[in-house]
Order: C-alpha cells, then structure tokens, then sequence
C-alpha cells in the first residue's frame, strides 16, 4: 500500500554511490557502491564496479553507508493510545532517526497477546514507513501468571515475547517462559524490575533522590532480577534471555556471567542510559523522568565500558512518547518514558564516538548486527547480496541541534531538546525506497 | 497534537520561596533581619489590597494558620483552598488549579503539596510568586527559616555551633532544609537514628553532616536538639519494632542532660507526647517547641513582604 503522504517515486532500482560502507556483520569497512533492486541488495562491490544500471542514484559521498538500523524496543502505543503515537508517526520518527526497522512492545491498550493483535500490527493499513516486529505479551494481559501461547504468536510474526513495562516476576513463570521459549527458539524479553523495592518510587536510589525527597528505585531491584533470570537462562537449555534497557553495573555483572557460560544471554542498553545521570532531573523535570530511571555515574561509566568490549549486544532507545498532559504533573505522578528515534545516532556518535572514542564500526554494529542477532531478523542488519534492502546514510561529521518541535513523533517528551550533536541521518531506505531524506 | 499546555516554562516570579537549598546566603540573613522588625500586633499593612492563595493539599494547623494571620497582619486578604472540597477532588490537575487561582486574582500563593517539586512545577508556569509551604519530603522553608530565627534567639551564633537532628529523617522535608540552612553557616549537624530512617546517602545533602545510630553520641556536647515526628505506620512499615525505636531514640529527660545545659530543644510539630519525646521534655525548662510556632508569624510576614511587599 502505498501510503499516500509520502508520493515519493518507488525506483525499482536505486544506486548509492561514493559512500563509505560500515557492515560489521559481512566484515566491510571500505568504500563501496551499493545496488538496491526489488527491494534487495543486488550487488554490493568496491567504487565503479558495479556494471549494472539503475533507476536512480544517491550520492553518498562523504556518507556512512551502513545496513538499515534496528531498534529492539519501542512503543509505538497502537492499538489504544494513538493520543500519544500511532504506528504511522511513530514509525515517521524511526526513518528521521535512521531506523529501516522497529520492535513494538506489547503494553499497549489492550494488551498485545493474541495473534490478531499481532497480525494487526503489521498490516500495512497501519500505515508503516518502516518494518515493524511485533514482540508480544509473555503472560496473558501481561499479567505475570499465565504464558501466552507462544507457538502462536510466533506464527503470527512476534520476534520475541515480553511484559515490558512490568517484569515476569514469578520464578516459576520465568523459568516456565524461558523453557518454552527454548522450545521455539524465541527470546524472552526481561524488563528487569523487582516491583516489590520499588512500588511509589520515581528515579535512581542516591544521594540525588534524597536531596530532591523522591523516593528512590535502588540499583538492587534491577540487579536482583537479571541476576536471577541469568541463573535460569544457564539452567535452561538453548533459552534466550534478553535482558532490555540495561541501566546498571551490577546488572551488566550478571549478563557477563552469563555470556561466559556459554548461556544465550544479550542486553540492550538505551542512548539515555549512556548519556545522563540521576543528577539530571535537575529541578524535577520530568522528561528526565523514566524507567529504569537514569542512574549513577558508576553505572553509566561501567555501560560505555560494556558498550566498548562488546557485552552490550545493541543499542535500542525505549522510545516512549507521552502526552504533554502526562507530563507536565507532579514528577512522581508522571508518566515514566521518553522519545528516542530521532535522538539515538546522534547520541551514539557525540558520546560514544566523539566524547569516549568507540569506533563508528562498533557503534554501527550496535545498531544493526547486533540487533538483528538478539531476535534473528534474517536478511536485516548487513547489506549482503540478496538481504534487503534496508539501509542507513549518515554522516558522522555533521554538527546540528536536534529540536523537539520539529520531532515526527507526536509527542514533546524528550530531555535533548535544544542539543547540539555530531552526526545526522542524511537517508533512511526500507526495501530500496527512500523514507527519510533530511532536509 | 496537544495544545492544553506548552512545554515553555519560565524562571519562578521574584519573591517566591521554593526552597532553602538554592537560596543565598544573603537572602537568609535578609528574610531572618527582616523577620526581627515584624511584629504581628503593629504591622504596617504593606500587603493591603494583595490577595494570597493558601493552597493546602495536606492537612496543616501550625503552617496555615501562621501563614494566614501572617497575611493579615500585613492587610492582605487570603483564600483558603483545601483538596477535600475543592475541584482537586474532581481531578483537576495542579497546573489547571494554579491557572484557576491566578484567573481570580490570586498575587501569590502558598502552597503545601504531598509531591516534592510541587510548588516548583506551578513557579516556572505562573507570573506570581509561589512560596513552598511544604513539598511532600523534600523542603519545609518556612520552618528551617523559624527555627534558624528561633535558634538565633537562644544562641549567640550559628558560628561554632552544634545541633543534633534525631529521628525520621528519611521522610522529613523539615530535616533536609534544616539541614540545608545551617550547614551554610557552618554548624555542626549529626543526624541521628536506625539505618532505614537515616540512610547513608543522607551525608551527602550538605558539607558539615554526620550520622550517628547512638543518640547519646548525638546528645554529648550538642547545643541544639531537633526532635522529629515519627509516624507508627511507617514504623511498621519498615518492620522496626516501636518499643525497640523507643528505646534507643525516645528523647528523655535524663537523654537530655548528656547535652549541653543551655541546650534547646525543638520539635516542628505536630508533637506526639510519649513516642519521639517524653512529656517532661515537652513542657520542660529547655523546650523552646511553643517559641517555634510563635516565631513563625513573623518570619513568614518577612517572607511574605520579600514577595510582594515594596520594600524587598
């Protein structure tokens, strides 16, 4: 279908050349021209190799060409809370932020946890400028007490299944839904949270949450959870765990542990997470607000070292829009969550690359190898021959400052307004079309 | 998209008061020099034709009315609007309530709010000054400024001295601007009571902070004594045995002679006879509890005129 806002020239063929390609997956760091035809990669080779013709061409001199980005976790709030994105905005401000493919999370209205719902999800009357992977409910309505039918679900397109917004609590159902997920080969997605330490609370546990007399998430109530989850995931035969938005050291322990017994363990960790401090709320603004909420130093500092060695298999933002509503209360009240899709390769290169020198093929790495790795997206996150034709330009030299009124989302929630960053997206392509071109 | 409210915000409207922590040193010794002129019974009506906002979302005896005969000695007229019988009980949001109250012509509004940053939230969306009449546990201005001027008409100095701040600590937005205001004029805190109430991190909200868990380490030698509410509930909550906090924290006669013999000792009220203090301690010599919600009407008529009097 196509969508009728963008009348954008679908070319069955699109040439990018002069661009210097970053595919960490295929082992390419050089430059090379890129042949994108029926919505595959049709031909990849070093500068003016490529014989065959094609309809149109790009010019990536000067540009990063790398496979389309990935992000394991977003919340594109459709079905039931459109007030604050639908699948076409929030998918909108995924191609802005390089995104060729996105995650939904099930915390939805209702609950993502029958096949409908995830069939729904992807139906191109949704109105989708990029792919969406629907990762399903684990327990019915999310409730933590009885397993989805994960066969199904997975049948239908789900990825992954998860309660995120809540953890799978209960020993017994998480050990239950990592067997069955072994079964199936399909991860389950841990939004690591001890509720029970930290029920009323709204940000990090430390001397800043007692300063400003909120009460305080401690990093325990995180670390507890993974800790027990990776004890699992080595029981469990051939189980998957992936631990989402990772935010502290004691956790980033566990998952270690974890990878060097062999168990199939991964972790996300968001762009937030490696930028900001707990210190940050500041005078209680609440797009500082989320959770897990931003952390110590200490945490930050041991996630760029995690990032670095390759402990942290992908970055992924845990874009959460809100309304402004939801967000302009009291900062206990508030709703927990931020955008993330336009911010996170700007982020990336400004902290990771600029500020903590992690090269750009790790970085790239982060946003498409490691990704299409964690839920097995075949054919995405590398630019070989026959892959699809999903791929990120960006130039990492171009300074700019990210302005939240002009965000695609639909919601204003966001910490980096007004930011100045190193790195912009220049196109996104999703299946050989152009979704995104900045202006 | 969402047009019910901008995301622009502005700097709190001179005069406000939202807490101890980010006012100057300057501005303390101002609002305490300014507090010694008020006299409630003779004050000139500098606040005649002022309309002042008392937006009470928790229940209070001591501050509102404080704030309000403070008000009215200076010939403000105020409104009192509670959440029990106000739309707040309908939902209305904090920022529509504030809107509301400026729509009627309110000039400032004191407000007390069981959710920390609160009173901040409404400053940098309104014209007015708000004063932070207590923010759930974060800051109690008002009362650090009383018992600092209260403290000052016991003691010479804050230069050299010691004060011991005993009991839930954790909880008290009393205890955080307390210790905010004396730390900045180099007194001594110890912060005194079990691990649950008074954690570790409390150190770090301000230079020249201790902690102790033994109360007569606190007592020996302190020239200030600060007793806390502690609540039962939350007690129980925390499975600390009552007897047991008793014990160890109760605040006795015989605890209070391991002070100084000037020693002071105050309480911010409301006072629970027989659980963080004794009655002999309550009505003895050395009790300055009734001087403390006295010596608030002036001090909130200062910083009442810091906000809309003429002469700041």
């Amino acid at each position: 279908m196509v969508n009728a806002k963008s009348q954008r020239r679908e070319a069955a063929s699109l040439l990018i050349k002069g661009g210097h390609v970053i595919d960490p997956a295929a082992k390419i760091n050089a430059p090379m021209d890129v042949l994108l035809r029926d919505g595959r990669v049709a031909e990849i080779a070093p500068p003016n190799k490529i014989r065959a013709s094609a309809e149109e061409k790009f010019d990536a001199r000067g540009l990063i060409v790398a496979p389309g980005f990935i992000d394991l976790h977003v919340h594109l709030r459709e079905p039931g809370q459109r007030y604050k994105e639908t699948i076409a905005t929030g998918t909108a401000a995924a191609a802005a932020g390089g995104f060729t493919s996105v995650c939904t999370m099930p915390n939805t209205l209702p609950v993502v946890d029958s096949e409908e719902w995830v069939e729904w999800l992807r139906d191109p009357e949704r109105g989708a400028v990029v792919n969406v992977f629907p990762i399903a409910a684990a327990t019915r309505s999310s409730r933590g007490a009885t397993l989805t039918d994960f066969a199904a679900l997975q049948r239908a397109g789900a990825v992954a299944v998860t309660d995120d917004g809540k953890p799978i609590l209960d020993d017994e159902v998480m050990r239950a839904a990592l067997r069955l997920g072994a079964e199936l080969n399909l991860p389950v997605v841990q939004h690591a949270e001890d509720t029970r330490l930290t029920e009323t609370c709204s940000m990090h546990e430390g001397p800043t949450s007692f300063r400003l007399g909120l009460r305080g998430m401690p990093a325990t109530a995180e670390a507890n959870i993974v800790d027990r989850d990776v004890n699992f995931a080595q029981q469990i035969r051939e189980s998957r765990l992936h631990v989402a938005h990772l935010s502290t050291s004691d956790a980033l322990k566990a998952v270690r542990r974890g990878k060097r017994a062999k168990a199939r363990v991964t972790c996300e960790v968001t762009p937030h997470h490696f930028t900001l401090l707990d210190e940050n709320v500041g005078e209680y603004n609440t797009n500082f607000k989320m959770n897990p909420p931003l952390r110590s130093a200490t945490d930050r500092e041991a996630i760029l070292v995690a990032l670095a060695d390759g402990t942290v298999d992908a970055i992924a933002t845990d874009h959460a829009p809100h309304a402004t509503h939801e967000k302009q209360v009291e900062f206990e009240r508030a709703a927990f969550g931020i955008t993330g899709l336009e911010t996170a390769l700007a982020l990336a290169i400004t902290k990771l690359h600029r500020d903590h020198k992690i090269p750009l093929t790790r970085i790239v790495e982060l946003f498409t190898a490691g990704p299409a790795r964690v839920f097995d997206l075949r054919g995405r996150g590398s630019l070989q021959r026959g892959d699809f034709a999903d791929v990120t330009v960006f130039d990492p030299k171009k300074r700019w400052t990210f302005e939240a009124a002009k965000s695609r989302s639909l919601s204003r929630n966001t910490p980096f307004d007004g930011w100045q960053f190193t790195g912009k997206v220049v196109a996104t392509i999703v299946g050989g079309k152009i979704v995104y071109r900045t202006d | 998209m969402h047009r019910l409210y901008s995301y622009a915000m502005n700097k709190p409207a001179r005069g406000s008061l939202l807490s101890i922590e980010h006012l100057e040193d300057k501005e303390i010794l101002g609002l305490l020099k300014l507090a010694r002129r008020m006299n409630p019974l003779k004050a000139r009506p500098q606040l005649r034709n002022k309309r002042i906002m008392l937006l009470f979302y928790e229940a209070s005896t001591r501050t509102r009315s404080s704030f309000e005969i403070a008000a009215k000695s200076m010939g403000a007229t105020t409104t009192l609007v509670e959440s029990s019988g106000s739309s707040i009980e309908k939902g209305e949001s904090l920022l529509d309530t504030a809107y509301t109250l400026r729509a009627v012509g309110a000039d400032a509004i004191v407000i007390r709010h069981p959710a920390a940053g609160a009173p901040h939230l409404m400053a940098k969306h309104l014209d007015i000054p708000v004063i932070n009449a207590g923010d759930g546990m974060h800051e109690h201005p008002s009362q650090a400024l009383l018992d600092a001027f209260t403290i000052l008409k016991h003691k010479k100095s804050f230069k050299g001295l010691r004060v011991a701040i005993i009991g839930d600590i954790y909880h008290s937005r009393v205890a955080r601007s307390a210790c905010h205001l004396l730390s900045r004029f180099g007194v001594k805190v110890t912060l005194c009571g079990p691990p649950e109430l008074v954690p570790e991190f409390a150190i770090s909200l301000a230079p020249g902070l201790h902690i102790t868990r033994h109360i007569e380490e606190a007592l020996r030698g302190t020239d200030v004594i600060m007793l806390l509410r502690v609540q039962q509930e939350r007690l129980a909550g925390m499975k600390i045995n009552l007897q047991d906090y008793m014990a160890r924290y109760q605040m006795t006669t015989s605890r209070q002679k391991l002070a100084k013999r000037e020693a002071i000792v105050m309480h911010p009220g409301p006072i629970i006879r027989g659980l963080e203090l004794t009655s002999e301690v309550v009505d003895g010599p050395q009790s300055v509890i009734v001087d403390e919600v006295r010596n608030g009407v002036p001090v909130r008529m200062a910083i009442l005129a810091r906000a809309l009097g003429k002469a700041k």
